[in-house]
């Protein structure tokens, strides 16, 4: 298990640092200046636009700023923002419970729904239940996330008037962050209602961005739970009378598991191209609004520090997922 | 009305958590914004929403302008003497300012004289101990030539300020009144220098504005308390939070479902809808800005002032107007919009005549012409869709037997290039007033020092040149305005830009909301706003 563990690791250091380099580049392929954006209409001389890009060093090669960033990120520092002008790390983490939050609930909706209804729709394969899965699931994997969280919010906040509009808790409620984890920091506020208010105000943004995870590890599921349905040993399982339970619980489901777990992990990746929407429409404070902003700013460090960090959480999700396969399956430790 | 009550409670809640023990039940304004600023103090920004969070709640200059309008009124200053030769400009400070009182610090003394010398000189000389701190870019001192303008500002006394100037400059009370201008406290700021924490001055900010920060949660709220001791009195409201709702739809439903009483940009789409909303007043202005088409006027055959006129006469603006603006527009006709002193409103603009326009065409020599219109790639209030505004244009040009080709960059490239005095073709653009001076039109944008910057019609005439040099150094405000007025004359003769519309600014505010003006200046303001 360690030596499966190690080898794992010795892959992410590498890809990490390519990360580095993708995000570092990518962002200066962009068309678009920082420093004339920042000016805009107004413009500046071109003695003051060389004084600002010196002063952020994107006046040298690129190759050298490159190196100076590896260096600071080596010691822990991810930059400043130009834009801001506050740590990026700390911008990062201020924001990044919040999209956490939202992305939990909604890979918790989008599994403790999709499973079973992916499971029973193999089990009752061309039934009006299963047509009415899959028909739901292509519908909400084609959904626009934009139009669709926008249709909720006229639903069933302005015409039903059942959730708050937008926002992370009530503006009744005012307490410290601690966590930065709104349904934690509420109830340790001892604030009455304040955990109340913050789930009310987290069902709609989950409810959107699990529309897509949920649609996936649903037709992904029923898909596995088919294959397997049909192997030798299901067909033996029954024919030897064990119950259904036993079957499709202990028999199918551990085997057709492997590729749904790859395909939740992968999810994460999902989550947080979905974040930058779902946020954007429900007001949510979380870092996919932030980058976005950074990209239209072009504020290179918080682009490169907030990309480097997304990448190390989907990673390590993804490690965390391979070492799942071998608790699944313990041939897996041995054969990769 | 579910909803209404329950914004009411939770304001309640809010304001009698702020207001502690005295059982008074305090109003509370939420002011749905669509954005994050930057940070907390102005001179080191350029968004109109830092602006809002910051200057327009937090702090005074040392004049201001007047609410929803654009006249210069006595603020921090009470009053002040020009000299003779305009070059030195002698400010008589307003006594008993306090300023905020904060976790952070307790003021022990009285705005005075030291806190006009800090937060000038801090932008000023690259050697005050604060320059370099927060980045030290103060990118509208230096936009507004601050730095060549002053040549020194002096404390005469505890409450008298004197600011030296290397010309004369009649804009600079204006200028004066800009957010960069904001008054943050000297003493505060010694105190953060002596703790070693300097850039807490320019997160945690401390002004004698209407409003004192209470909390900010990054891009999502912030919340203000009215500042007990301001000097124009206390706020009607007592409490006064930023919803930050990016997205406008949603920032309507949140409206609509009272979880906000005012929101900026409205999308036009739900315009109609908002004016037939019993709660809702749909406030609505002229914008205080100018959308063009600057032709490049050293390439032949845009060298003609005939030329530009013909095609000034080719272009469909009212077509424009409804198909880009929705109605949210008026015709522009002079450089300058109808909002700001010494607008020639005698000017008669080129009526849309396609077939007098192809003549005029044929007079010049002009035949069988193709150009290119740059479509800006962003989304401004002079031009809400550029791209659009470039095919009506297009249409309209073919007409005349015009062919253009429809060009667009990256929002800093397309800035950028559009600069270049060879550049080929005219380009759509536009500009959102500062100070309310024609001058930050007119020079800016079609003064001689602007070509290969700002001018983008590379225009240099010097009939209006000389016109806007003189009104610049006149102080009388009548013999300005005579200048002006025939700059714009001439102008309109030369044709360097089509001018094509003002906007018209529309603000939703919930009816509940008493004394809200729209700013011409595009910002937002609480003080002066009650609540029924």
């Amino acid at each position: 298990m360690l030596t499966f563990l190690l080898k794992k690791l010795g892959v992410l250091v590498p890809t990490f640092f390519g990360v580095t380099l993708v995000a570092f580049v990518f962002i200066r392929m962009l068309p678009g200046d920082p420093v004339l954006l920042m000016a805009g209409e107004r413009g500046m001389s071109e003695e003051r636009h060389a004084k600002m890009m010196k002063q952020f060093g994107y006046d040298r090669p690129i190759y050298e700023q490159y190196f100076s960033y590896l260096g600071d990120l080596v010691q822990g520092d991810l930059g400043t923002s130009i834009i801001t002008k506050k740590p990026v790390f700390k911008e990062f983490m201020t924001l990044f419970p919040a999209t956490v939050e939202l992305s939990l609930c909604a890979i918790i909706i989008a599994v403790f729904l999709g499973l079973p209804a992916g499971m029973v729709a193999a089990t009752r394969r061309g039934s009006a239940f299963d047509h009415t899965v899959m028909t739901g699931a292509l519908t909400g994997y084609s959904m626009p996330i934009f139009w669709w969280g926008l249709l909720l919010i006229i639903l069933f906040s302005g015409i039903l008037g059942w959730t708050p509009v937008s926002g992370r808790i009530s503006l009744f409620f005012f307490f410290e962050p601690v966590t930065g984890f709104m349904l934690i920091d509420s109830l340790l506020s001892g604030q009455e209602g304040a955990f109340i208010s913050a789930m009310s105000h987290l069902i709609l943004p989950s409810v959107v961005l699990a529309t897509i995870p949920l649609a996936v590890i649903a037709r992904q599921t029923r898909s596995a739970m088919l294959e397997v349905l049909g192997e030798d040993y299901v067909r033996t399982a029954r024919a030897k009378g064990l119950g259904a339970f036993r079957v499709i619980g202990l028999h199918t489901l551990r085997n057709a598991m492997i590729p749904v777990i790859t395909v939740i992990g992968l999810q994460v990746g999902v989550l947080f191209a979905g974040a930058i929407l779902t946020e954007t429409i429900f007001s949510w404070p979380g870092i996919g609004k932030w980058m976005v902003d950074s990209i239209f700013r072009r504020d290179y460090p918080s682009v490169q520090g907030g990309l480097l960090m997304i990448a190390a959480v989907v990673m390590i999700v993804n490690l965390f997922v391979d070492l799942m396969y071998g608790l699944i399956n313990p041939q897996i430790r041995h054969t990769d | 009305m579910r909803r209404s009550s329950k914004l009411l409670a939770a304001c309640c809640g809010f304001s009698l958590m702020a207001m502690g023990a005295l059982g008074v039940q305090a109003k509370t304004l939420v002011y749905c914004s669509e954005g994050s600023p930057e940070g907390f103090n102005p001179s080191l920004y350029t968004a109109g929403t830092t602006f809002d969070a910051s200057s327009r709640q937090l702090f005074n200059k040392l004049v201001e302008f007047e609410r929803g309008t654009t006249k210069i009124v006595p603020a921090l200053a009470e009053t002040w003497d020009i000299s003779e030769d305009g070059k030195e400009y002698t400010f008589h400070l307003r006594k008993g300012v306090k300023f905020h009182t904060t976790k952070n610090f307790t003021p022990s003394r009285d705005f005075n004289a030291d806190d006009i010398i800090f937060s000038f000189m801090r932008q000023f000389k690259k050697d005050h101990p604060y320059h370099n701190i927060s980045g030290g870019n103060y990118e509208y001192f230096e936009s507004m030539s601050m730095p060549a303008l002053i040549k020194d500002i002096v404390k005469v006394d505890d409450y008298t300020v004197k600011f030296i100037l290397n010309r004369p400059e009649a804009p600079m009370i204006a200028n004066l009144a800009m957010d960069f201008a904001s008054i943050t406290s000297s003493e505060y700021a010694d105190k953060m220098m002596a703790a070693k924490t300097p850039d807490v001055l320019d997160q945690e900010p401390v002004g004698t504005g209407p409003f004192q920060l209470v909390a900010y949660q990054k891009d999502a709220v912030i919340r203000y308390k009215a500042h007990p001791d301001y000097w124009a009195g206390k706020a009607a409201i007592d409490n006064l939070v930023f919803a930050i709702t990016p997205d406008n739809s949603v920032r309507y439903q949140k409206l609509k479902a009272g979880e906000c009483h005012v929101m900026p940009y409205p999308n036009p789409a739900d315009l109609e809808a908002m004016s037939k909303d019993p709660a809702i007043n749909l406030m609505q202005k002229e914008g205080l800005n100018v959308g063009y088409l600057a032709y490049n006027t050293l390439i032949p055959p845009f060298d003609k002032p005939a030329v530009r006129k013909a095609l000034s006469k080719a272009i469909n603006k009212e077509a424009i107007l409804e198909a880009v603006f929705q109605g949210a527009g008026k015709v522009a006709k002079n450089p300058i919009p109808p909002t700001i002193w010494s607008y020639n409103d005698a000017i008669v603009d080129d009526s849309y005549d396609p077939d007098a326009a192809k003549k005029m065409l044929a007079d010049a020599g002009v035949k069988d012409l193709t150009t290119k219109i740059w479509a800006m790639p962003v989304q401004r209030p002079y031009n809400p869709n550029a791209r659009r505004m470039a095919e009506l244009i297009q249409a309209d040009w073919a007409k005349v037997g015009v062919k253009a080709e429809i060009v667009s960059y990256e929002w800093g490239e397309y800035l950028k290039r559009s600069k270049d005095k060879d550049r080929d073709g005219a380009v759509l653009l536009g500009w959102t007033g500062d100070n309310g001076d024609p001058d930050n039109f007119l020079a800016v944008l079609l003064g001689c020092d602007a070509v290969g910057s700002a001018n983008r019609a590379q225009w240099c005439n010097k009939e209006f040149e000389a016109l806007i040099q003189k009104a610049k150094v006149v102080a009388d405000p009548a013999e300005r305005t005579k200048l002006y007025e025939q700059a714009q004359v001439v102008f309109k003769e030369q044709s360097p830009w089509t001018t094509i519309a003002h906007s018209i600014v529309f603000e939703p505010v919930r009816k509940e909301v008493i004394g809200y003006r729209i700013d011409p200046f595009g910002g937002h303001i609480f003080y002066g706003v009650d609540l029924k």
